[in-house]
């Protein structure tokens, strides 16, 4: 796969370079816009989250803010579960305030809470497949089918899971979002992310001027009327990402696709070993409230069968005992489990979620998002499972002489 | 309930795009900003002679209008349609009229009706589908805005 290093494009003639810009040829303009390299890892995520396509962003985050800004206007309504990703809680909380975006927090694994929260100006509903790092299984079909119910998108964060071990739309998502940082690129080399979309929501159902209508930033073009199911990603593009400018490197691209082509030998891997790190740990008396949802005794065990028969993911987390300084005692004992602030590495990964991603939440979203003082969130790698649980092993040992 | 599978087949919507040369465009409009708008001005892109199909108009595209298919001089190898569904029924008499290679029915001009009078008449059906998509998903350049053409190949020359 070439990288097309380049800002612009030399265009054959005038009326060629106008006819990308007014979106009638399928052209390059501009690499904030599109870039042949990224249009490949583009394609290959859309198809392998059975979507229309796919546009990609400069970080999972940027795509998340450009998944919603595409269809919100100040005024709006946005319903989300209370367990996810701290730096997403951040977002939806604080930018859509800035957005004048209302919001509304709920219990992921009630249905009705979900149906009770929708207003009059609701726009989406926002979940995770897994939870970071509670490990809460989303019930995709069910939240899918109280949105529906509405003529409301869902907005499924399949990070965790990736397309190997999921495809939310598969199960009524309309738009996923990733970070590509985690598994997609799986080596912790890269920052992107990326928003797949279905292609098969009625924009044009009254709710969605801001897609359907004329559109003042782009001559008046509508989108959902001309493009049909191709409408939203092209408003995506063409005005979200034109004007976020939150653009992913074609290097960063070239990265990822280089991830994919061992996706799902990783994540085979990754969830053996993730499943022996949990029994372990659940069987340790120094570790208590081991989240992994593919445990045989968790709640979620049968939204693991219907929606993860594959196995539940890599990433989830356990109290430490000793509180805080117990935790932290496990992070400076381990010497093969990398203590950084990332997840979905090819290598294993550790960190206190009080302290770093979870640190700006206040102690009742820190409840909501199942993070106590003591725990420790794991991204479990796909080195030999007996380091690894080797590992833990000597690093709990200090944490027993401390406590 | 129609079976729009039948109407939709890969090879056949490859042989109507490699094999025509010619495409009228029923309900073309002269609106830069409707949909018909931008299949008809990509396919003369693409090099296709696009004949406008709509009696409002005198001219679209650079191109003469005609109030209807019969009225088009010269053969038609493909009637691309940009109506109402329950428009299908008359304007299959008229494909099969001219004898037209192909009715391509943009997405939802769906008239089962219509379907078979063309079928019956000798004509090619595609159905709930659009020609401008099709032509970028195989021979145009879809993969560059990062859609989901299907066509994710080893091969270098791309899928038949």
């Amino acid at each position: 796969m070439p990288i097309f290093q380049t800002t612009s494009y030399v265009f054959e003639d005038p009326e060629s370079a106008a006819a990308y810009f007014n979106l009638q040829e399928y052209g390059n303009t501009y690499s904030r816009i599109m870039n042949p390299t990224v249009a490949v890892f583009e394609e290959r995520m859309g198809n392998l989250e059975g979507g229309a396509g796919a546009v990609a962003f400069a970080s999972g985050l940027a795509a998340q803010a450009a998944a919603l800004f595409t269809l919100l206007e100040p005024g709006d309504h946005v319903v989300s579960s209370s367990a996810l990703y701290g730096g997403t809680v951040s977002q939806l909380k604080h930018l859509l305030r800035k957005m004048s975006v209302e919001l509304t927090w709920v219990d992921p694994d009630d249905p009705d809470a979900w149906r009770n929260a929708v207003r009059a100006n609701t726009k989406a509903f926002f979940g995770e497949t897994i939870g970071n790092p509670a490990g809460n299984v989303l019930d995709i079909e069910a939240v899918a089918s109280v949105a529906h119910d509405h003529e409301l998108p869902l907005i499924v964060d399949n990070t965790f899971a990736t397309p190997y071990l999921c495809r939310p739309i598969e199960w009524g998502a309309d738009i996923v979002i990733h970070s590509a940082t985690k598994f997609i690129g799986g080596h912790g080399t890269s920052i992107g992310g990326v928003v797949v979309d279905s292609g098969t929501f009625n924009w044009s159902n009254g709710r969605f001027p801001v897609i359907a209508d004329p559109s003042p930033a782009y001559h008046g073009l509508q989108f959902h009327e001309t493009f049909g199911t191709y409408g939203y990603l092209m408003k995506l593009r063409a005005e979200t990402l034109r004007d976020l400018g939150a653009t992913l490197a074609p290097l960063n691209a070239f990265l990822f696709l280089q991830g994919l082509e061992t996706l799902s030998l990783r994540m085979e891997r990754h969830v053996d070993n993730a499943q022996a790190v949990a029994a372990f740990l659940e069987s340790h008396e120094l570790a208590s409230n081991v989240t992994y949802p593919g445990l045989a005794g968790s709640e979620y065990r049968p939204l693991v069968e219907k929606y993860l028969p594959g196995g539940a993911g890599a990433v989830f987390s356990f109290d430490c005992a000793g509180g805080r300084s117990g935790g932290q005692s496990l992070i400076r004992g381990v010497t093969l489990w990398s203590h950084l602030a990332n997840v979905g590495d090819a290598k294993s990964l550790i960190i206190h979620p009080a302290s770093t991603t979870h640190r700006q939440l206040s102690d009742a979203e820190l409840q909501a998002a199942g993070v106590r003082p003591g725990t420790v969130r794991l991204s479990v790698g796909t080195e030999s499972v007996d380091d690894l649980i080797w590992d833990l092993e000597q690093g709990l040992e200090r944490v027993g002489s401390v406590t | 309930m129609i079976e729009l599978e039948r109407y939709q087949d890969p090879l056949t919507i490859q042989r109507v795009l490699h094999s025509a040369s010619t495409i009228a465009i029923v309900g073309l409009s002269s609106n830069e900003l409707r949909p018909s708008n931008f299949v008809g001005f990509y396919l003369k892109r693409h090099g296709y002679r696009v004949i406008p199909v709509n009696p409002r108009e005198t001219e679209i595209l650079g191109e003469t209008s005609y109030a209807s298919l019969l009225d088009v001089p010269g053969p038609v190898d493909v009637v691309n349609v940009f109506r109402a569904p329950d428009a299908l029924p008359a304007i299959a008499r008229d494909a099969v009229a001219i004898h037209a290679g192909a009715l391509w029915c943009q997405f939802g001009v769906i008239n089962e009706e219509g379907a078979r009078i063309a079928e019956d008449g000798g004509v090619t059906v595609i159905m709930d589908r659009c020609l401008k998509v099709e032509h970028a998903r195989y021979v145009g350049r879809m993969h560059w805005l990062g859609f989901n053409t299907g066509q994710i190949t080893s091969v270098r020359t791309g899928l038949e």
